[in-house]
């Protein structure tokens, strides 16, 4: 099929330097994306950061105070929501109470103007792909949460629209639900071709569905990158600190070579060594982050002298899967490490009040500017 | 001392009495044989000839069919025109002149009747000597006075409903391609017709009992219901009055009834629906 077999790679949305205000409150500040066909991409911030009205901007219902905003090299500046090549999935997923789920589906293609037939079969085959074919003749109330949202899909879907926004898709469903859908979600924007831009506030479920994501803060984008260049690299101690957890020391360089730099940080006794050279300048602050998997625990002391911690375990959250250590540093300063529970045996494990050593890899910390 | 139980069903009985015991004694001597209204003709009661009288009576017929026409009129007049200020009121913004129209638009229902009534008398005498509309008063003018007042309840009805539900219905059904006008009458439209209902009822049973505001803008040819019934009230209650307030009692009782049975109904079935859609997961 030929609609399937999409160029991907080329820049299918493009946003330039779009500012939205709101009177004296600036939502969306100087914001410049370029977004790829086929891509997902996800904004991803904390309520109030500015992403849902950057989507809502894409659909028309918002116009920015400045900028623009192209879509597959065409200004969407004087074009209405109805006249747009995109859909929408609404975070409420807006389904019309008064309509059954197959006249829901149909009301886009109904505005088209396509003939009944057409209409009837393509409502027939979107059902069929969500699985909903039997629950065609319902209303929306009798349907359960996980199916309402499956209805939103189809409806917005139906249209072959070549560019879908999803503002929270996941968000109203429970937690099984949710990984069950992720999935889903992704398997159906592989099969269909569709770019989406989905908003969400959950790193997971921007980790797991996003090709790129782009973190937002304050109206503004501060980092855009693939989920592992995120939780990896992080730019800057927002990102580092929002996605996923992480310790965060402060300290100032006071070794700086090209291959390698050495910082020291009041809260541990050792000085941090990272191998590889970073941008900043001689006895400059510096911030450290280490993320809580990337450090190891021990009772005996390690043989370095360098990214190396002592501490006492205070508290420990089993989780199945991994167990999460809170451990006081000599100085006072609490250090979140987690293991994974790689071994049925718990005789050998770490408990409260133990006096433990903790210690990294001189690859494992990002040095961020303060 | 009484006890709880004996005083709570006490309290009812005398507030069920004060609300219910004038209506339920104008009904009882709507079936008086006597032609003094407040003496009960034992020997020969209970009666329907008032019933009768009231039905070859031309100038009631005549009185309750305008008050019927009117109200009618009114109720649907006063649903387009307030169904359009709730929806602007509701949907366009802040845009300029907004709380003058809000203002406005509310104001008759405070303002004393009395007033609206004789300003509208002014106007239309006004009106008449300047352009020769309306010609004479009646059906036209009365309908007129009433839609003015009947309108603001409707908005008030109208604009709640908007209020309360989901903007982004409509943001959807624009998205999916409807323009504005198609938004308006296959998503809007539906949605608040139960407050279109019931602004429709409400307005009907508004003009329906005006009697302040139809005194001063009726002419002499025409009477509405309740002025009817004052103006016949006033050289003494006849039995005959009575007849047609029972009447009027009991298709409001049916109505309300049948009204609530139904809404009820309607909400069980739901209700019943949304446990099965939960409880089949999914």
């Amino acid at each position: 099929m030929s609609d399937r077999t999409i160029d991907r790679g080329a820049e299918y949305v493009r946003i330039e330097a779009v500012t939205k205000r709101f009177g004296d409150f600036v939502a969306v500040d100087q914001v410049s994306l370029s977004i790829k066909r086929g891509e997902i991409f996800c904004l991803l911030g904390g309520s109030g950061c500015g992403k849902t009205t950057l989507l809502r901007m894409l659909a028309g219902f918002e116009t920015p105070s400045a900028g623009r905003i192209l879509i597959d090299g065409q200004d969407m500046a004087a074009i209405p929501p109805y006249e747009r090549p995109v859909n929408m999935m609404f975070q409420s997923y807006a389904l019309f109470p008064h309509m059954t789920v197959a006249r829901n589906v149909a009301f886009g293609l109904e505005q088209e103007g396509l003939a009944k037939a057409d209409i009837e079969r393509r409502v027939q085959e979107m059902l069929e792909i969500v699985q909903l074919r039997d629950y065609a003749q319902r209303k929306p109330h009798q349907l359960s949460g996980g199916q309402r949202q499956r209805v939103a899909l189809a409806r917005a879907l139906v249209k072959r629209p070549k560019l879908l926004l999803l503002d929270e898709p996941l968000g109203a469903l429970d937690k099984k639900l949710r990984e069950q859908t992720q999935f889903e979600l992704i398997n159906l924007q592989e099969k269909l071709g569709v770019t989406f831009i989905v908003v969400t506030h959950d790193q997971e479920e921007a980790m797991t569905l996003a090709t790129r994501i782009g973190v937002m803060n304050k109206g503004q984008i501060v980092q855009v990158g693939t989920p592992t260049e995120i939780y990896e690299f992080p730019n800057s101690r927002f990102v580092a600190d929002f996605i996923g957890s992480v310790n965060i020391f402060e300290g100032s360089l006071v070794e700086d070579e090209p291959d390698h730099v050495r910082i020291r940080c009041e809260e541990l006794d050792a000085p941090v060594f990272v191998s590889h050279g970073i941008s900043a300048a001689p006895e400059a602050r510096v911030v450290v982050a280490i993320r809580p998997e990337k450090i190891g625990m021990s009772r005996d002391r390690p043989t370095v002298t360098d990214n190396v911690a002592h501490g006492v375990v205070k508290e420990i959250a089993y989780m199945g899967d991994i167990s999460v250590y809170l451990v006081r540093l000599d100085g006072g300063r609490m250090v979140r490490v987690t293991i994974p529970n790689t071994e049925r045996q718990t005789d050998e494990r770490i408990v409260w009040d133990e006096s433990v050593y903790l210690s990294w890899q001189p690859a494992a910390p990002v040095v961020l500017s303060t | 001392m009484m006890s709880r139980g004996r005083f709570r069903k006490t309290a009812l009985v005398v507030g069920l009495s004060f609300l219910y015991l004038p209506i339920l004694s104008m009904i009882v001597f709507s079936f008086n044989n006597s032609r003094l209204v407040t003496v009960w003709d034992a020997a020969h009661s209970p009666t329907l000839k008032w019933y009768s009288a009231l039905l070859s009576n031309g100038h009631i017929l005549d009185a309750a069919w305008l008050s019927i026409r009117i109200a009618a009129v009114t109720a649907t007049l006063s649903v387009v025109l307030g169904t359009v200020a709730g929806l602007v009121l509701a949907r366009f913004g802040p845009f300029r002149g907004r709380a003058l129209l809000a203002g406005l638009t509310t104001a008759p229902l405070v303002m004393p009747e009395v007033i609206t009534g004789l300003s509208m008398l002014l106007l239309f005498v006004a009106l008449e000597h300047a352009i020769g509309w309306p010609d004479g008063r009646g059906f036209v003018t009365i309908t007129i006075a009433h839609v003015t007042f009947c309108l603001s309840y409707v908005t008030v009805v109208v604009q709640s409903r908007l209020a309360g539900f989901d903007d982004s219905l409509e943001e959807a059904a624009l998205d999916l391609g409807a323009r504005p006008a198609r938004v308006f009458f296959s998503i809007t439209l539906p949605l608040i017709l139960p407050a279109i209902i019931s602004g429709w009822l409400l307005a009907f049973t508004l003009s329906w009992d005006d009697v302040v505001i139809s005194q001063f803008v009726a002419g002499p040819s025409a009477s509405t219901l309740p002025m009817v019934i004052f103006s016949k009230v006033r050289l003494g209650v006849s039995p005959d009055v009575n007849a047609l307030a029972s009447i009027m009692v009991a298709v409001v009782a049916l109505c309300v009834v049948c009204s609530t049975l139904w809404m009820r109904r309607l909400e069980r079935r739901r209700q019943l629906e949304e446990q099965m859609a939960r409880a089949a997961g999914g």
